[in-house]
């Protein structure tokens, strides 16, 4: 369990071709009476990590994430294709600076990039802005308060509705001065990755753009809903 | 064979027409957004539309004129190539049609091009017959930015990237381009009832 809502799933994948951090792959269960329902989840280890995980948040209506986080055992299995996905990727041979966004379970495939960046011991300036509801709503709390100290990636956390005591980190919504806050400058030309509910990266899209970032160098990764 | 999912049932089964469902898609209610970088707002009044490439003269529009085009309101079943179908979209927009009429070209291709940078690649054929619009309203409401506003191309028998938010004009080639997605690993064709998603399809 990452949070009370949220599991890491490790898989053991036959002739696994490899992946770059920022892919997903696409999970299909099939029902006893042949129905079948597929979804998308982002691989959450490193090109370099030995094992292979997804993390799936719980959505209380959903079909398939309540299976992946409650119902599912050790041993059983599922299909999975992939790696999927070129633009929202990243490795270190394409350098930086690095700007990365994540909200709720938007936050996988940028810890893929952020462990890819530690297993390489890259020395790339990766800054990353996690943003959650509260403390125990931060998928990985423990491994990226390490990383902040361990391994050179700058991570900072906005947490917006409940903070534990002391806390001395953003406490609200996403905005322009946080974003500067935390970034490169839009003069350092960093590589932008921004992924999380759909809501939440259309704001932290548009807010990159108005403080000059290049709409090109904005990568944008949503996972539904709409709300609408 | 396909392994059984010990303990999933899945959703019960919705009241829907499966014959409406293309294979590994389900129905939605709302209205996923999709798209690989910020969204762009163009004033309509900075707003163009053209038809350029392998043809004689070029045309292009602005957003009066193109308003000014005898529009169709109808109704299309929507797929994406991330598993959702949104079934009975009600549309309005400018027939491929209407804006190719006495073009003469001697392409077999389009690319389809937005602002922010995005392209995909389609055969002639599949824009033309009745079978593809640049649509402005969704549901009798202008076209939101998120879902691709002022106008994006609708080409619904395709998986939905086909259908170019933010689209800002046509580029008829000799030769087939891949675009955005299609050189990234996604299916140059993506008709949805084949199931052709990604390269090996
Ligand atoms: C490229 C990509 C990568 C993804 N990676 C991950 C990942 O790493 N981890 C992860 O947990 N999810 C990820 N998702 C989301 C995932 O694919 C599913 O959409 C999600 O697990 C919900 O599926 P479900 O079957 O449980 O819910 P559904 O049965 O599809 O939906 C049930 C209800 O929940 C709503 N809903 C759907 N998604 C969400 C959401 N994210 N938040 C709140 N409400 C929602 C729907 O609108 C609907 O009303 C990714 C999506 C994409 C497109």
């Amino acid at each position: 369990m990452e949070t009370s809502h949220a599991s890491t799933i490790v898989l053991d994948v036959e002739d696994w071709p490899g992946h770059i951090a920022g892919q997903h792959v696409d999970v299909r269960l099939t029902a006893q009476d042949g129905y079948q329902a597929q979804r998308s989840y982002s691989i959450a280890s490193a090109p370099e990590d030995s094992r292979f995980a997804l993390t799936v948040e719980r959505i209380d209506d959903g079909e398939v994430s309540p299976y992946l986080v409650g119902e599912l055992r050790v041993g059983d299995t599922f299909e999975v294709r992939g790696p999927i996905g070129g633009p929202f990727s990243w490795r270190v041979e394409s350098g930086g600076p690095l700007l990365l966004v994540g909200g709720g379970s938007g936050l996988v495939p940028l810890m893929a990039m952020a462990r890819h960046h530690a297993a390489r011991r890259s020395e790339i300036d990766m800054r990353l802005l996690v943003s959650a509801r509260s403390w125990e709503d931060v998928l990985y709390h423990e491994e990226l308060s390490r990383q902040v100290r361990r391994d050179g990636v700058d991570v900072r956390f906005t947490l917006t509705r409940e903070q534990p005591a002391g806390w001395g980190g953003f406490a609200r919504r996403i905005d322009a001065e946080m974003l500067s806050a935390v970034g490169p400058k839009p003069s350092a030309k960093p590589a932008i990755f921004v992924c999380g509910p759909t809501p939440f990266v259309e704001r932290a899209a548009n807010l990159l753009v108005e403080l000059g970032h290049r709409p090109q160098a904005i990568r944008a990764e949503r996972f539904g809903p709409t709300g609408s | 064979m396909t392994p059984l999912s010990r303990g999933f049932r899945g959703r019960p089964r919705r009241d829907i027409d499966p014959a409406r469902i293309p294979p590994g898609q389900y129905a939605v209610d709302d209205f996923p957004v999709l798209s690989a970088g910020p969204t762009p707002r163009t004033p309509t009044a900075d707003w163009s539309f053209t038809v350029d490439g392998a043809i004689d003269a070029a045309a292009s529009w602005r957003w009066e004129q193109f308003m000014a085009l005898e529009s169709e309101t109808f109704t299309v079943d929507i797929h994406c190539v991330t598993k959702w179908s949104k079934l009975a979209t009600s549309w309005t927009g400018v027939s491929i049609d209407t804006l190719l009429e006495g073009v003469e070209t001697s392409a077999a291709y389009v690319t389809a091009w937005s602002d922010g940078g995005y392209t995909t690649n389609l055969p002639l054929a599949d824009l033309t017959g009745g079978k593809a619009w640049v649509v402005h309203s969704f549901d009798g409401t202008p076209l939101e930015p998120e879902h691709g506003g002022p106008a994006r191309l609708l080409v619904p028998h395709l998986y939905f990237w086909k259908s170019a938010k933010w689209v800002r004009g046509l580029r008829l080639t000799v030769d087939d381009e891949p675009g955005f997605w299609e050189a990234a690993g996604y299916h140059n064709r993506g008709d949805p009832w084949q199931e052709q998603r990604y390269w090996n399809d």
